[in-house]
C-alpha cells in the first residue's frame, strides 16, 4: 500500500492535499492549533512571526478571489511573503505545464504551494515533485477537495456544537461536483459524527455518495428532520438550466433552505454555506442573514484554520 | 541525588516578597503549563483585582524551524489592557531565557506594558540570553541529562520534579 | 538454414501439446523432418511456444514519434516474446490511406522485429462521417477496420460501415461506450470515482453501445470483433451474443484482468486507461470469461505515452499503458490465479488471437510461421521504468515482482531477441 502522500516517514503533515485518510489526531491538532490563531486574530496586533522569511506562493490555476484573499491573510498574519499568481491568465495560457511552472517557482526559493486547480488531484501530483522542504496546500480540485474549507467547516460546528458524538449533520445541493461537501463528509465521518446526511436530487448525486459514509435524501424535508447542522451547498451558475436542473427557480422551490424548512430542524441549529451565496437559488435571505445562520463567523474562521494548516505543515 | 526544595514552601516565600509590591497597575501573566499553575496559585493569593493573563508562547518560539509545531498549543487569553499595566511574568523554571524571550515579544504584540518583572519558582542556571529574573524561589542545580519540571496533583498541590531529558 | 530447438518444455496451444520436445524450423517454417542443423539452441529449462499476438499494440507511427518509434516499440515487441501484433488506425495521420499503409508495413519489415499487421480506418480521419476505401486498404495489408478509441457517434454511419464491411467479409474490430454517456468520463462511474472526483463513465455506456452493435450485427451478419471489454454486463451479451450464433468475438485488456478502480490509489495516471478501469465485481468477471471462453482473447493494448503525457493531473493526463513487455509474465499471473494450464494459459496470447485475426501463426504444426517464444516461467524480476525497451515507461505495474521472462524470441527461423 502507498503511503499517504500527505504525511511524512514520521506520518507528520508535510502536505495538506485532503482530509480524508487523515488519522484522527491530526484533524484535532488542526482544529486546536487554529483554536490558538482564533485568539491571535482578535488581538490588536494580529500577526505572530512564526513563518517569518517563508515564501507563500498563492498558485492558482482556477481563479477564486475570495479564497485567495484568506489564504493570503492568514500567510501574511504568520509574517510569511506572499506571492500572488494566477496562472489562469498566465503562463498557462503560454503552454507552460503545470509542472515546470512549479519547478520555476520553486527556483524562487518556495516554502509553501497553496494549490487551486480545476483538475481533481492536480494537487497531489505537484506533491509528488516537490522538493522535500516545499510543502502543498490544496486550495481546492475539481470535484475532490477543499480540505481548508472542510477544516473550517469543522472548526464552526465544533464551535457552536462543541461535539460530534451526536450530531446529525444535513448537506444540501449540488453533491456531484462539491469539493466542499466531499471534504467535510470525511472530516465529519472521522471525528465520529454519527449522521451525515446529503440532500438533492439524484441527477446531483454522484454514484455510490452512500460508500462516503452518508444517508441519502430526496425530499428535503425529510432530510432536514431534527438536524443540528445544515450546511448549504453552492450551485454553479452553469448547473443551472440544461440536463441537470431545469431552473433555479425549480431548484429553490425544492432544495433552497428557507424559514419554513429551517423550523423542520433543531430550535438551536446551525446554518453553514461555503460561499459565495446565491441568495433565492440555495438559500433564503432571511435565513441567510437570519439567527441560525454563522456564515460570517465561518469566514472569519476560516482565516484562523489556515494559519494552523500553514504553521503546521511548514514545521513539518 | 539532588535534594529539591518544598515547592508549597517556596510558594508562599514568593507570596511574601511579591506582596508588597502589588498595587492597582499589577497584572499578572502565566506561561503554560507549569507557569499557569504557580500564576493561577499567586494570583489568587495575592489578590491581584485584573484578571489573570495565560499566554502559550509556540507562535513565538525561536526553534521552530528546528522543531515545528510539535504540540497543539493553547490559546492566549490575555483578558486586561497591556498598555500601562505593571506585568508579573510568571514562569515555573527559568533556564535558557528562550521561552522568556518569547513571552516578552508577544506581550509586546498586545501592547506596551509600563513594566515587566519576572517571577519563577526555580532558576537553573544555564541562560543563553541576557534575561534574569527578579523574583526567584529558589537557585536549583539539575544534573546532566535530566530536567526540572513543576508538577500538580489531583489536589491542586504543587512539586518540583527531576526528569530525563529524553522523555520529554 | 535449418534451425533446431532442443531439451525445450514444448507447449503448443492449438493442438493442447505439453511436453519435452525438439522444434526445427526450415526456411522460416515450423517443420517436422529432423537432420542437421545450421544452428541449435539449446532451450534446457525453457518453455517452447508459438510466439505471441497482440491483437492492439500502438507504435506511435506514422506522426506520434515523440511518445514512441517504430524502432523502439518493435523492440519492445520481440522483447515481450511477441512476434505479430495488430496496430489500430489511431496514427497522426490515422491510417485511412493505402499509401500510409503500405509505408508502414515496409518499414516494419525492414526492422526485421516482429511482423505487423495494420488495421484500417474504418472511416476517413476516424472521424465517424465517411466510410474509407476498405478494399484498397485491404489490399495494402489491412486486416480489419477499427475506430480504435474514437467513437462512432451516428449510429447511421456505424450501420452502413457494417453493411459494407459484410459485402466484402472484412472483419470490423470495434470498442463499445456510448459517445454521449462517456462524454467527459474518465474513470469508472462508482464509488471510487466519487471519492475522487473524478468524471466517471457509467458501465451502461458499454452495455448500450454493445446492445446497438449487436443489433446491427443481426441486421447486417458483418463479422465483429469487440475490443477492450471492461463490464461484467458486456460480458454476458457477449456469451449471449456467441450462443445466439452471431458472427462475434471479443477481447480485453490485460491489465482489466488485474486491475480495478481501486488501483487509481492516488490519483496514478498510469491508471488512467480507455476503456476505464472498473469496479473489483467486472474484473473478476473479465477475468472469469477470459477463463472460460466468453471472451476469447487477451491483448496488451500497448499505448506507449511520453512523460509530458502523464504528468499531468489525472483527467487531463493521456490515456494508455505500455504493455507488449509485460503481456507474457501479466497473461502467466492470470492463467496462475485461475489455476489453468501453461497450455490453456498460452492460448489467450497465441492460438486465439491467431484465430481472429486470420493468420496460421500461433501454432506449432508443420508449415505454420517459424515465430516463437523460449521462456522462463520461473525466473522473477521487479518491473521497472529503466529495463523497459519500449519508449513509454507508462505502466501501473511498475515495482511489481512478475514470473516468466523471455529468453529468446524467433520469427521466421531467425532469432531477433534474445535476452
Amino acid at each position: 500500500m502507498q503511503r499517504n502522500p500527505q504525511l511524512n516517514e514520521n506520518g507528520e503533515l508535510q502536505h495538506l492535499l485532503s482530509i480524508e485518510g487523515l488519522p484522527r489526531e491530526i484533524l484535532v491538532q488542526i482544529l486546536d492549533t487554529a483554536e490558538s490563531f482564533a485568539g491571535v486574530t482578535e488581538r490588536e496586533v494580529k500577526k505572530v512571526p512564526l513563518l517569518r522569511g517563508k515564501s507563500v506562493f498563492n498558485l492558482f490555476f482556477e481563479p477564486s478571489t475570495r479564497t485567495r484573499t484568506t489564504f493570503e491573510i492568514a500567510a501574511k498574519r504568520l509574517s510569511a511573503d506572499v506571492i500572488n499568481l494566477n496562472i489562469a491568465v498566465s503562463s498557462a495560457t503560454k503552454g507552460e505545464s503545470l509542472l515546470d511552472t512549479v519547478a520555476n517557482l520553486s527556483a524562487m526559493h518556495a516554502d509553501i504551494f497553496v494549490v487551486r486547480h480545476a483538475s481533481s488531484g492536480a494537487p497531489f501530483l505537484i506533491a509528488r515533485h516537490v522538493k522535500p522542504h516545499e510543502h502543498v496546500v490544496n486550495a481546492g480540485d475539481g470535484r475532490h477537495a477543499h480540505p481548508t474549507q472542510g477544516l473550517l467547516d469543522l472548526f464552526t460546528i465544533r464551535h457552536y456544537k462543541k461535539d460530534f458524538s451526536k450530531l446529525t449533520v444535513a448537506i444540501v445541493g449540488d453533491v456531484l461536483h462539491s469539493r466542499v461537501a466531499r471534504s467535510l463528509i470525511h472530516g465529519l465521518t472521522t471525528l465520529g459524527a454519527p449522521e451525515v446526511r446529503v440532500i438533492g436530487p439524484y441527477t446531483l448525486m454522484p454514484a455510490g455518495v452512500e460508500a462516503l459514509g452518508v444517508r441519502v435524501f430526496h425530499d428535503m424535508k425529510a432530510g432536514l428532520k431534527d438536524a443540528d447542522v445544515v450546511v448549504m451547498l453552492r450551485l454553479q451558475n452553469e448547473r443551472m438550466r440544461g440536463a441537470l436542473l431545469p431552473s433555479a427557480q425549480e431548484f429553490f422551490k425544492h432544495y433552497g433552505l428557507t424559514s419554513d424548512k429551517l423550523a423542520l430542524a433543531r430550535k438551536d441549529a446551525i446554518v453553514m454555506h461555503p460561499g459565495p451565496m446565491n441568495r433565492g437559488v440555495e438559500i433564503d435571505s432571511s435565513v441567510a442573514d437570519g439567527p441560525h445562520s454563522v456564515i460570517l463567523p465561518q469566514v472569519t474562521f476560516g482565516i484562523a484554520v489556515r494559519m494552523a494548516v500553514m504553521s503546521i505543515v511548514a514545521g513539518n | 541525588m539532588t535534594k529539591l526544595p518544598d515547592t508549597e514552601k517556596l510558594c508562599q516565600d514568593l507570596v511574601r516578597e511579591l506582596k508588597p509590591r502589588i498595587g492597582p497597575k499589577t497584572a499578572m501573566v502565566g506561561l503554560y503549563t507549569g507557569g499557569v499553575w504557580l500564576a493561577e496559585r499567586l494570583h489568587k493569593e495575592l489578590r491581584i483585582e485584573k484578571p489573570l493573563g495565560l499566554m502559550d508562547i509556540a507562535f513565538y518560539r525561536d526553534d521552530y524551524a528546528a522543531r515545528g509545531l510539535k504540540h497543539d498549543p493553547k490559546r492566549t487569553t490575555i483578558p486586561f489592557d497591556v498598555n500601562g499595566a505593571e506585568l508579573l511574568l510568571v514562569d515555573d523554571v527559568l533556564y535558557s531565557g528562550r521561552t522568556v524571550r518569547a513571552a516578552m515579544n508577544e506581550l509586546f504584540d498586545y501592547g506596551r506594558p509600563a513594566s515587566i518583572s519576572l517571577v519563577v519558582l526555580a532558576d537553573r542556571g544555564g541562560r543563553q540570553l541576557p534575561i534574569c529574573a527578579q523574583h526567584v524561589g529558589a537557585k536549583v542545580e539539575v544534573p546532566e541529562g535530566m530536567r526540572l519540571r513543576l508538577k500538580r496533583d489531583d489536589a491542586g498541590k504543587l512539586a518540583l520534579a527531576l526528569e530525563s531529558d529524553r522523555a520529554a | 538454414m535449418r534451425l533446431h530447438i532442443k531439451n525445450g518444455r514444448v507447449i503448443d496451444p492449438a493442438s493442447g501439446k505439453d511436453g519435452a520436445g525438439d522444434v526445427f524450423i526450415v526456411d522460416g517454417k515450423i517443420s517436422n523432418e529432423g537432420g542437421k542443423a545450421d544452428k541449435v539452441i539449446d532451450a534446457k529449462g525453457l518453455v517452447v511456444a508459438p510466439g505471441l499476438i497482440d491483437l492492439s499494440a500502438r507504435l506511435r507511427e506514422p506522426g506520434l514519434e515523440y511518445k514512441a518509434t517504430l524502432a523502439s516499440e518493435m523492440d519492445a515487441a520481440v522483447a515481450g516474446g511477441v512476434t505479430s501484433l495488430a496496430c489500430p488506425p489511431d496514427t497522426d495521420p490515422p491510417l485511412d490511406e493505402p499509401g500510409l499503409v503500405d509505408m508502414l508495413r515496409r518499414r516494419a519489415k525492414s526492422l526485421e522485429r516482429a511482423r505487423v499487421y495494420p488495421v484500417g480506418a474504418l472511416t476517413v480521419k476516424l472521424q465517424g462521417e465517411a466510410l474509407t476505401e476498405m478494399g484498397l486498404l485491404a489490399d495494402a495489408g489491412c486486416v480489419a477496420f477499427s475506430q480504435a478509441n474514437v467513437p462512432l457517434a451516428d449510429t447511421q454511419v456505424l450501420w452502413r460501415a457494417l453493411q459494407y464491411a459484410a459485402t466484402f467479409g472484412f472483419s470490423v474490430w470495434l470498442r463499445v461506450e456510448d459517445a454521449w454517456l462517456a462524454k467527459n468520463g474518465v474513470s469508472h462511474d462508482g464509488d471510487v470515482a466519487t471519492r475522487l472526483g473524478l468524471p466517471g463513465i457509467p458501465a451502461f455506456a458499454e452495455t448500450i453501445a454493445l446492445a446497438t452493435l449487436l443489433e446491427l450485427v443481426r441486421a447486417t451478419r458483418a463479422r465483429v470483433h469487440v475490443c477492450r471489454l471492461s463490464s461484467a454486463g458486456a460480458v454476458e451479451m457477449m456469451r449471449a451474443a456467441k450462443k445466439e450464433g452471431l458472427p462475434v468475438s471479443c477481447d480485453v485488456g490485460i491489465h482489466h484482468v488485474h486491475l480495478c478502480d481501486r488501483d487509481l490509489g492516488y490519483f496514478d495516471p498510469n491508471c488512467r486507461l480507455e476503456p476505464p478501469l472498473r469496479s473489483p465485481r467486472d474484473r473478476d468477471a473479465l477475468s472469469q470469461a477470459l477463463a472460460d471462453g466468453a471472451i476469447d482473447c487477451v491483448c496488451s493494448d500497448h499505448t506507449p505515452v511520453d512523460e509530458d503525457g502523464k504528468h499531468l493531473p489525472f483527467a487531463e493526463a493521456e490515456a494508455g499503458a505500455t504493455g507488449l513487455e509485460l503481456l507474457l509474465p501479466l497473461t502467466l499471473k492470470w492463467g496462475a490465479t485461475r489455476k489453468l494450464s501453461l497450455a490453456q494459459t498460452l492460448s489467450r496470447i497465441t492460438a486465439e488471437p491467431a484465430r481472429i485475426l486470420g493468420t496460421s501463426s500461433g501454432r506449432l504444426a508443420a508449415g505454420a510461421p517459424g515465430d516463437l517464444v523460449l521462456f522462463d516461467p520461473q525466473a522473477s524480476f521487479r518491473v521497472s521504468a529503466e529495463a523497459l525497451k519500449s519508449q513509454g515507461k507508462n505502466t501501473p505495474f511498475i515495482g511489481y515482482e512478475l514470473q516468466g521472462k523471455v529468453r529468446a524470441t524467433i520469427v521466421a527461423g531467425n532469432v531477433v531477441y534474445e535476452g
